[in-house]
């Protein structure tokens, strides 16, 4: 009877649920408010943290609270450490959340928000959060250990090489996409500039301190920054008004893009505790800040959604990515609903601190949940605002010109009302000079959060503010993303070319990390290169293999999981982990597919590059290039994405070719084959 | 009540420091003595420093996209 009365308040909060999802799906003709949007996915996470977390917890993975954990195994108070289960969640949320959940919503928005925030919800609960807590089992119940090792460990040598590459490129990928994210946003806006520049002498300052004036102090440093960070919004103002001072800071994508570039090589070899940490520190606090704040933001104001559920550009004509629902949605938005990135987390510091392995579910499904639940939060900053606006800041040049009248009649062709003037007025409201073309999702997310935020805190007055506030907060994690990823890229990339010339693996020998760093800024930069001068926007084709890859990655690691649940014996409740890689599988490899070999030259890199060979054999000039040179570039460069493209394809049919052999050769066997440490039983 | 927030205050700092890469210096203080009284125990300074270059310098596995 008491079990029966536990449930009643699920099935309560079960119902509340159906009926917000219901209303938010049924709505049509008028606005409807955001908080139904987050009513519905509380409780879609609330009933399935509850019932299907909780189920892979007992039953597929059978956590097993008795048995001892790597951090009290290996306890040295450093890396091994038993945590306090709600410490470590923040820990471990913090290392997940970063751009691909605040940007590929916003992309997605050209659909209509509800296809999106029904993949947000069905993939978060069927495969990211899936994914998130098998990993960290796993890792758990091997020391800690990273993906890498376990598809090697678990799957063979071979694939686990493969994973190895794949995840090398993958950096690459997600380097050049974040980097173009900032050009784009950066672009003409020197209060942008001059914010996000004056980044870096706070962190050198805050990095001296931290290391010579008072060493260690995180806390009263960081209010510091934190307060030296707001002054460089303000004074970024002062200086987009005065023009002389604004011409200082007003930057071309080219410019911007050799600066990034030549930053990222000079940080990169630079000593960490000089410029990567401390803006680490600035980064993950304002992260967390403005998570929790554009959280506090969306229940208070409750903001009217004016983008339609679902837009004309459903069908697959859409301006701002080109492609059809299937599969490209599903890789458009990343990391919100499934990010094969977490795996790698998930396998990395937290589960060397998990005090107990039933906190597994907590950490790893229930952190997952959160991620989701920034990614809905995105993806209201996209729907409040105009889609007037929305897609006058997020189509391409080339498709609606560059003057807001020009603009202003193509998307209102496209039935979605917008004058020049209210274009003009939300270009003055947030402090710059242009808002059209920015793609890459940042500025949107921007313009969504100052509109809630403004409504919050400080009213019409402050729109500019916290625009270049969001602004300033995607560009110092995404920079000092770059930083991490371009000095961890640097060692895999020594430890791979070590292989062959054993000099550049000694990662303390200076030329050798100045070889690497080079080649790997080298890498990212050429791809960011690309982004910035493509015609298309640049966002319409990395972001595509961005999502691919990560996707990819996520379906790896799920097949990992998978063939363990069979060396474990526990085949019965191998589906949990088979079915969500069976829709990446569909889904990256469709998608891939179509990016390659697609007739529609929006889609396809081989249709595209075609396209302009066929020109230049003809001798003919085709818009947007103005040279021969540049329809050679653009061949080239769609002949690259495309063996990019079918690279990744190749990793992924090898690792879950290996992952079948590994499942039937447990299933021939008839006991346990897994390589978990032997059992320790908790001490109390 | 006002130990239940200072508390809430304490898990709350350690939170913030665990994000950032640093664990608690106490544990690690505490550990030290019980279980390895003839190693040497970092200073709180060392530690820090230990810590900054293990999350940083060595084979982190960068951001989350």
């Amino acid at each position: 009877m008491k079990q029966l009365s536990s449930h009643m308040a699920w099935i309560a909060v079960a119902l509340v649920g159906a009926f917000a999802l219901g209303y938010v799906a049924l709505a049509r003709g008028e606005h409807i408010n955001a908080l139904w949007v987050v009513v519905a996915a509380v409780s879609v996470y609330l009933i399935s943290y509850r019932y299907y977390s909780r189920f892979i917890a007992d039953k597929v993975l059978g956590l097993d609270a008795t048995r001892q954990t790597p951090a009290y195994q290996h306890n040295d108070g450093l890396d091994y450490v038993p945590t306090n289960k709600y410490v470590l969640f923040g820990h471990h949320f913090a290392a997940i959340a970063g751009a691909g959940p605040l940007v590929g919503p916003v992309l997605a928005a050209q659909m209509g928000y509800l296809p999106g925030m029904l993949w947000i919800l069905a993939g978060v609960v069927l495969a990211g959060a899936v994914q998130d807590f098998m990993v960290l089992f796993i890792s758990v119940r091997r020391d800690g250990r990273s993906l890498g090792d376990l598809i090697k460990s678990e799957l063979g040598m071979v694939p686990g090489v493969i994973a190895l590459f794949g995840c090398f490129m993958i950096m690459i990928i997600i380097l050049a996409v974040l980097a173009l994210i900032v050009v784009k946003a950066l672009t003409h806006s020197p209060w942008g500039v001059f914010t996000v520049g004056a980044t870096v002498p706070i962190a050198f300052f805050m990095g001296i301190y931290m290391r010579y004036v008072r060493p260690g102090r995180i806390g009263e440093i960081s209010v510091v920054g934190f307060v030296l960070l707001i002054l460089a919004i303000y004074f970024g103002g002062v200086v987009s008004r005065d023009p002389s001072l604004a011409a200082l800071f007003d930057f071309d994508g080219k410019q911007l893009t050799w600066g990034l570039v030549i930053y990222g090589f000079i940080a990169a070899v630079l000593p960490v505790w000089l410029l990567l940490a401390p803006r680490d520190y600035l980064s993950t606090f304002l992260k967390i800040g403005t998570i929790v704040g554009l959280a506090l933001g969306v229940l208070f104001v409750a903001p009217e959604l004016k983008m339609p559920a679902i837009s004309r550009f459903i069908d697959g004509n859409g301006p701002v990515w080109a492609g059809n629902l299937f599969p490209f949605l599903f890789i458009t938005i990343a990391c919100g609903a499934v990010s094969g990135f977490h795996a790698l987390i998930a396998s990395g510091t937290t589960p060397k601190m998990l005090e107990n392995e039933s906190h597994a579910r907590f950490i790893g499904y229930g952190g997952m949940l959160m991620e989701s639940f920034v990614a809905i939060m995105a993806l209201v900053a996209a729907s409040v605002i105009d889609p007037g606006v929305y897609f006058a800041m997020n189509s391409p040049a080339a498709v609606i010109g560059t003057t807001p009248e020009a603009v202003a009649a193509v998307v209102n062709g496209w039935g979605f009302a917008i004058t020049p003037e209210m274009l003009i007025q939300t270009t003055k409201d947030i402090g710059e000079k242009t808002i059209l073309s920015r793609a890459g999702g940042a500025p949107t997310l921007a313009v969504g959060m100052a509109h809630i935020l403004q409504q919050f805190v400080g009213g019409q007055a402050l729109t500019a503010f916290w625009y270049h506030f969001a602004i300033l907060f995607e560009a110092l994690f995404i920079l000092t993303a770059v930083d991490a990823g371009t000095r961890a890229g640097r060692f895999m990339l020594q430890d791979l070319l070590g292989t062959f010339v054993p000099a550049l693996k000694k990662t303390e020998s200076l030329p050798a990390n100045l070889i690497a760093t080079a080649l790997c800024v080298a890498l990212w930069g050429f791809f960011l290169y690309q982004g910035v001068v493509d015609p298309l926007g640049g966002i319409n084709t990395l972001w595509p293999l961005f999502g691919i890859a990560n996707q990819m990655l996520a379906a790896i690691a799920l097949t990992t999981c998978a063939a363990i649940l069979f060396k474990m014996k526990r085949q019965r409740y191998a589906w949990v982990a088979i079915l969500p890689t069976t829709f990446l599988l569909t889904c990256t490899l469709y998608g891939g597919w179509l990016k390659v070999f697609s007739d529609n030259p929006k889609v396809g890199f081989l249709a595209l590059a075609n396209k302009y060979s066929a020109a230049i054999d003809k001798g003919l000039i085709l818009a947007p290039a103005k040279t021969m040179e540049e329809m050679n570039r653009l061949v080239f460069n769609a002949h690259l994405d495309a063996g990019l493209c079918l690279f990744f394809m190749f990793v992924i049919i090898s690792v879950v070719g290996f992952g079948f052999r590994t499942a039937l050769l447990s299933l021939k066997s008839n006991q346990i084959t897994t390589h978990e440490m032997p059992f320790v039983a908790v001490t109390r | 009540m006002l130990e239940e927030l200072g508390k809430i205050g304490k898990y709350l700092g350690q939170t913030a420091r665990l994000m950032v890469g640093v664990p608690d210096y106490e544990v690690y203080a505490a550990h030290m003595r019980l279980t390895h009284p003839e190693q040497h125990c970092m200073s709180y300074e060392e530690f820090f420093r230990e810590r900054l270059e293990a999350r940083y310098g060595g084979k982190g596995t960068g951001k989350c996209c």
